[in-house]
C-alpha cells in the first residue's frame, strides 16, 4: 500500500478479473466457432455466411445494449420485444398507409418507443411499482396492440424503407470506415500515460479483418453498421456521462445513490426512454431486415436481449456490466442458432441449447467470482 | 467440554486449543498474511489488535475456513490436530464459530426460528413447534437474554440481537467464538452485557477470539493480546497497556490524537452560520404508535467551530443530522437559515441540502455512502459528477485531477483511482466519503460516527483533517459514540437524550458529566 499516491491499474484484481471474464467468454466464443466450422464443414466460417451471421443478430443486439443499462440501474424491462415488434410495424403503418415519408416514419418508431418507456419508467420510478410487473404488463399490452393493428396481416413496407435492413454499405465506403476506426482505436491505445500498443495493434487488425470479411461478400450490412454505431454511443454514456455513471451507482448502491444527491426517479426515467427509443430502433431494422411487419413480430426477443447482456458480464444485481460485452453475448447467442440451422437441427433445440449456453455462462461467471 | 474446564484458567503453559503456524496469505499485489503465528488456550479470551488492513479480517477468515485449506500456506492446529477446514460450515463442526460484524439473521424469523435455522427439530417431516421453543428458550437462558422466543428478530435491539447469534453459536456446541467488532454498533450498556457474557463463558470452557479496536474495552477484558501490523505478528502478551498496544499497532507513538481547532473569534461571530430552532421529527404513525425521536432542538454553529453531539444510542442523535440533511422520513418540523438566509423549512432531499452547502457523512458507510463495486474515482465525485459534465459529457482530466488532489490532501492509500472502493480498508473507505464531502464545498459539515470501525491511524488522520477543515472556516456537526473523541475534538457540545437537548457543555466537560447528561431521565 503506498501512502498518498496513485499507481498503476492492471496488476488489480478488479483488472485482472475484468480481463479473466473477457478473455473466458472470447475462448467460448471461438470453441464454439470452431466446432461448428469442423461440424459444418467450413461453411460456417465462409464470408456469406458471417455475414448472415452478422445481420441476425442485429436485433438482439441493439436490445442487448440498451438492456445493460437498464440492468445496471437495477431495473429490468421486459417489454422490449413486443414494443419492439409494435413500432417496427407502426413505422411501416404510417409508410404504407398514411404515405408518410420513409425518413419521418422511420423516426417516428424511436420517438413512440421514448415516449412509451418513459411512461413505464414513471410508473417504476413515481408509483413504485416493481418493474417487473411494469413491463410485463407493458409486454402484453404491446403484444395486444400489435394484433389490433396489423389484424394478423402482414404489412410489406416501401422499398427505401426495406434499404435499412437489407441494403450493404458500398465496399469503398466500408474500407474507408474500417480505416478511419483501426486508426482510432490505435491512437487511443497509444494515446494517454499507459499506452498499450499491442491491445492497440490487436484491435485495428481485428477491425480490418472484419471489414474485409464482409466485403469479401456483399459490403458491411447496414443493420451491422447501426448496431455498432448505438453500441459506441451507448458505452461512451455509460463511461463518460453523469447519467451513465448515475446508472452504475443506483444499481451498486440505491441509499448510497440517494445520499450522494443522485435524482434516483428521473434517471430511471430516463434509463427506460432511452430502452424504449432503442426498441424503436430495433423494430424498424426488425421490420426491413425481414422485409415484412408480422403480427408476432418481437416475440419473446427481450429474453434473448437480457441472455445477451447477461452472457456478456451483466449482473442482475445491478451495479455491473459492459455494452460491448453484451455484443460479444448476442454473438454467441446468434452463433448457435446460425450453426444449428446450417446443420440442420431441428428447431426445438436452439432454444434447449441456448438455455443451457446462458445458465453456464452464469455459473463460470460465478464460480470466478467465488475464486476472486 | 468437561475435559476443558477440568484444565481450569489459562496458566502460561496451557497448551492450545488452537493453534495458527506460519499463516500466510497473498491477494494480487497485496501479501495480507506473511507468517503469522497465533495460538488460543482453553478458557481464554484472546484480543487481537492491528490498524485496518494489518491481516486481522484474513487471519480470522482462514481460522473459521472462510478462506478454505490450500488458499493459503501454514497449518491450523485443533486439540493437536491438523484441520483442513473445506468451509465455514466444516470449521462450525469442530466448534469454531464466526459472530461476524454484520450481523447473520433473518429479521423477518422469530428469535427461535433463528436459532435453530438450518436444524429445526422435526417430528415426521414437519417442524416440532415444542421442541424448537424448548431448544430456543435454553439457548436463550445460557446467554441469560429474556426475550420473547416468538418475536420476530427485527424487533430485538442490536445488542439483543447479537446475544442470538452468540445463542446459535453455543446451540452449535461451539467452543471457539471469533467475535469481529461486536461492540462497534452497541450502546455501552450492551456492550458491558455482552463482555460479562464471554468472561462467564469463559468460565464454561468457552474460548473467544475478539478483534476489537475500541482498546480501551478490549484490554481488561482479555487474558492476553495479539497485536498484528502489516501481517505479521508483533508481539503476543498478557496485560499489555493502552499505550504499549498502539505503540505495537501503529508502530510509533500517537501523542496528540485530538488536536483541535482554535475557537473561532473570541466573540462569536454576530450571524451564525448554521442557526437551527425548532428542529422535530415525527415518524409516521408506526404500527399504532406515534413516535418523535428528535423534538425543539435550537442550535447555532458559527464557521470554524467543531460542534459535538453525545448521546446514548436511540437518543437522536442520527435524526438530528438526518433532518439537517434532509434525508429524515417522517414529518420534520422546525426552520434552518444558512449563513444569515431568512430561515426555511429543513431540506427535503440530500441534493437541495448540498446545493445549500451542507454535506454529510453517514455513520453506515456500506449502507449509504459506498458503491462497493464502482471505482474509487466514482465514489469521491458521486455527488458532483454533473459538475465536471460540459454539454453531457465528463471531462475526465479535471475529474482526475480533483480526485488525485483528494487522494494527496486525505493520504488515502488506495493502488489506483480504477480500483473498486470495497477492496479499501475501512479508513480509505471513510476517507474516500470525507473527500466526497469535500469536494462539494460544503459550508457546513455534518460527520455520523466518522471513525467507527477503523484503524487508530487513520483514526488521527482524519482527526487533523477535522481540526484543519474546522480552521479553513468550515462548521462541523460530529456524532460519536466515543467520548474521549468526542470531548477532544468538540469545542462545544449538545448532549441529546430522549429525543431533547439535555445539556450545553462547553468544552471543559468531563466523560462524566456528559454521561450524567446523556443517562437522566427525562420527564
Amino acid at each position: 500500500m503506498n501512502r498518498g499516491r496513485v499507481g498503476e491499474p492492471g496488476s488489480t484484481l478488479l483488472g485482472s478479473r475484468i480481463h479473466w471474464r473477457a478473455w473466458a467468454m472470447v475462448g467460448a466464443l471461438l470453441v464454439i466457432w470452431l466446432v461448428l466450422a469442423l461440424a459444418t464443414q467450413g461453411t460456417f466460417l465462409l464470408p456469406r455466411n458471417l455475414s448472415l451471421l452478422a445481420r441476425q443478430m442485429a436485433v438482439t443486439s441493439i436490445l442487448a445494449t440498451g438492456m445493460v443499462l437498464v440492468i445496471v440501474a437495477g431495473q429490468i424491462d421486459l417489454s422490449v420485444g413486443a414494443l419492439a415488434g409494435l413500432l417496427g410495424a407502426v413505422a411501416a403503418l404510417f409508410a404504407v398507409k398514411l404515405g408518410w415519408p420513409t425518413p419521418l416514419a422511420v423516426l417516428l418508431a424511436p420517438l413512440c418507443g421514448a415516449a412509451l418507456g418513459a411512461g413505464q419508467g414513471a410508473l417504476v420510478a413515481r408509483l413504485r411499482i416493481p418493474p417487473f410487473i411494469v413491463t410485463l404488463g407493458g409486454m402484453l399490452l404491446f403484444q395486444g396492440t400489435l394484433l389490433g393493428l396489423t389484424r394478423g396481416v402482414s404489412i410489406a413496407p416501401p422499398r427505401d424503407f426495406l434499404e435499412i435492413g437489407q441494403a450493404y454499405l458500398p465496399r469503398p465506403a466500408g474500407w474507408v470506415l474500417g480505416g478511419l476506426l483501426a486508426l482510432f482505436l490505435l491512437g487511443l491505445a497509444l494515446r494517454g500515460p499507459r499506452p498499450t500498443p499491442a491491445r492497440g495493434v490487436g484491435l485495428a487488425l481485428l477491425t480490418l479483418g472484419f471489414v474485409a470479411t464482409l466485403n469479401a461478400y456483399e459490403g458491411v450490412p447496414m443493420p451491422v453498421l447501426i448496431v455498432l454505431l448505438l453500441a459506441a454511443g451507448l458505452a461512451f454514456i455509460a463511461d463518460r456521462t453523469p447519467f451513465g455513471r448515475h446508472l452504475y451507482a443506483i444499481g451498486g448502491n440505491r441509499e448510497a445513490a440517494h445520499y450522494a444527491g443522485i435524482a434516483i426517479e428521473t434517471r430511471v426515467v430516463q434509463v427506460f426512454t432511452l430502452m424504449g427509443a432503442l426498441a424503436g430502433i430495433a423494430g424498424v431494422v426488425l421490420t426491413a431486415r425481414v422485409g415484412a411487419a408480422t403480427s408476432d413480430a418481437g416475440r419473446m426477443m427481450e429474453l434473448d436481449a437480457i441472455a445477451a447482456a447477461v452472457i456478456g458480464g451483466t449482473s442482475l444485481l445491478g451495479g455491473q456490466g459492459r455494452v460491448f460485452g453484451a455484443l460479444l453475448g448476442a454473438l454467441v447467442m446468434a452463433s448457435l442458432d446460425n450453426g444449428m440451422s446450417l446443420l440442420n437441427t431441428e428447431a426445438f433445440w436452439q432454444p434447449i441449447l441456448k438455455g443451457a449456453i446462458l445458465v453456464a455462462a452464469v455459473a463460470v461467471d460465478m464460480a470466478g467470482r467465488r475464486r476472486d | 467440554m468437561s475435559e476443558l474446564s477440568s484444565q481450569g484458567r489459562p496458566t502460561g503453559k496451557a497448551s492450545p486449543l488452537l493453534e495458527l503456524r506460519r499463516i500466510a496469505k497473498s491477494f494480487p499485489g497485496v501479501r495480507a498474511l506473511d507468517g503469522v503465528s497465533f495460538d488460543l488456550r482453553p478458557g481464554e479470551i484472546h484480543a487481537l489488535c492491528g490498524e485496518n488492513g494489518a491481516g486481522k479480517s484474513t487471519l480470522i477468515k482462514v481460522l473459521c475456513g472462510y478462506f478454505p485449506h490450500g488458499t493459503f500456506s501454514g497449518e491450523i492446529r485443533l486439540r493437536g490436530a491438523e484441520m483442513r477446514f473445506r468451509g465455514l460450515r466444516a470449521a462450525e463442526e469442530q466448534g469454531i464459530a464466526l459472530i461476524a460484524q454484520e450481523l447473520a439473521l433473518v429479521p423477518k424469523l422469530s428469535v427461535a426460528e433463528n436459532l435453530l435455522l438450518g436444524r429445526e427439530p422435526l417430528r415426521h417431516g414437519i417442524i416440532d413447534r415444542g421442541a424448537l421453543r424448548a431448544s430456543a428458550v435454553r439457548a436463550l437462558t445460557r446467554v441469560g437474554l429474556e426475550v420473547d422466543p416468538d418475536a420476530p428478530v427485527e424487533e430485538l435491539g442490536i445488542g439483543q440481537q447479537q446475544m442470538v447469534e452468540i445463542a446459535r453459536a453455543l446451540e452449535k456446541r461451539a467452543t471457539i467464538l471469533v467475535l469481529d467488532e461486536p461492540t462497534a454498533a452497541l450502546a455501552d450498556r450492551d456492550a458491558g452485557r455482552l463482555f460479562d457474557l464471554l468472561r462467564e463463558l469463559r468460565r464454561g470452557g468457552v474460548s473467544s477470539v475478539y478483534i476489537s479496536h475500541r482498546l480501551e474495552e478490549v484490554l481488561p477484558l482479555a487474558d492476553r493480546v495479539t497485536v498484528l501490523r502489516d501481517g505479521r505478528t508483533v508481539a503476543t502478551a498478557v496485560g499489555p497497556s493502552r499505550d504499549e498496544v498502539i505503540r505495537w499497532m501503529v508502530g510509533r507513538d500517537v501523542r496528540d490524537l485530538y488536536p483541535r481547532a482554535p475557537r473561532p473569534g473570541g466573540d462569536r461571530a454576530p450571524v451564525p452560520l448554521l442557526s437551527v430552532r425548532g428542529l422535530g421529527l415525527e415518524l409516521e404513525r408506526g404500527p399504532g404508535v406515534h413516535r418523535a425521536p428528535l423534538c425543539e432542538v435550537d442550535f447555532d454553529l458559527a464557521g470554524g467551530e467543531v460542534l459535538g453531539v453525545a448521546g446514548l444510542m436511540g437518543a437522536g442523535r442520527t435524526a438530528l443530522l438526518s433532518c439537517l440533511y434532509g434525508v429524515a422520513r417522517g414529518h420534520v418540523q422546525g426552520t434552518i437559515a444558512l449563513a444569515g438566509e431568512p430561515p426555511r423549512a429543513p431540506y427535503r432531499a440530500p441534493a437541495e441540502a448540498m446545493e445549500a452547502g451542507v454535506a454529510l457523512v453517514s455513520e453506515d458507510r456500506k449502507r449509504y455512502g459506498l458503491v462497493p463495486e464502482a471505482s474509487v474515482r466514482d465514489n469521491l465525485t458521486l455527488s458532483l459528477l454533473r459538475r465536471y459534465a460540459q454539454r453531457g459529457v465528463l471531462r475526465e482530466e479535471e475529474r482526475e485531477a480533483d480526485c488525485r488532489r483528494q487522494v494527496e490532501s486525505l493520504r488515502l492509500r488506495t493502488p489506483h483511482l480504477a480500483a473498486s472502493v470495497g477492496r479499501l480498508s475501512g479508513g480509505n473507505q471513510q476517507k474516500v466519503l470525507l473527500g466526497r464531502a469535500l469536494l462539494r464545498q460544503p459550508r457546513v459539515l455534518l460527520l455520523d460516527e466518522p471513525t467507527r470501525g477503523i484503524d487508530v491511524g487513520a483514526k488521527a488522520e482524519i482527526y487533523q483533517l477535522i481540526a484543519e477543515l474546522a480552521a479553513g472556516g468550515l462548521g462541523v456537526v460530529i456524532v460519536s459514540s466515543d467520548l474521549p473523541e468526542l470531548l477532544g475534538l468538540s469545542h462545544r457540545l449538545l448532549v441529546l437524550n430522549g429525543g431533547r437537548i439535555s445539556a450545553r457543555l462547553e468544552s471543559d466537560a468531563t466523560p462524566e458529566s456528559v454521561l450524567a447528561a446523556a443517562t437522566a431521565r427525562v420527564a
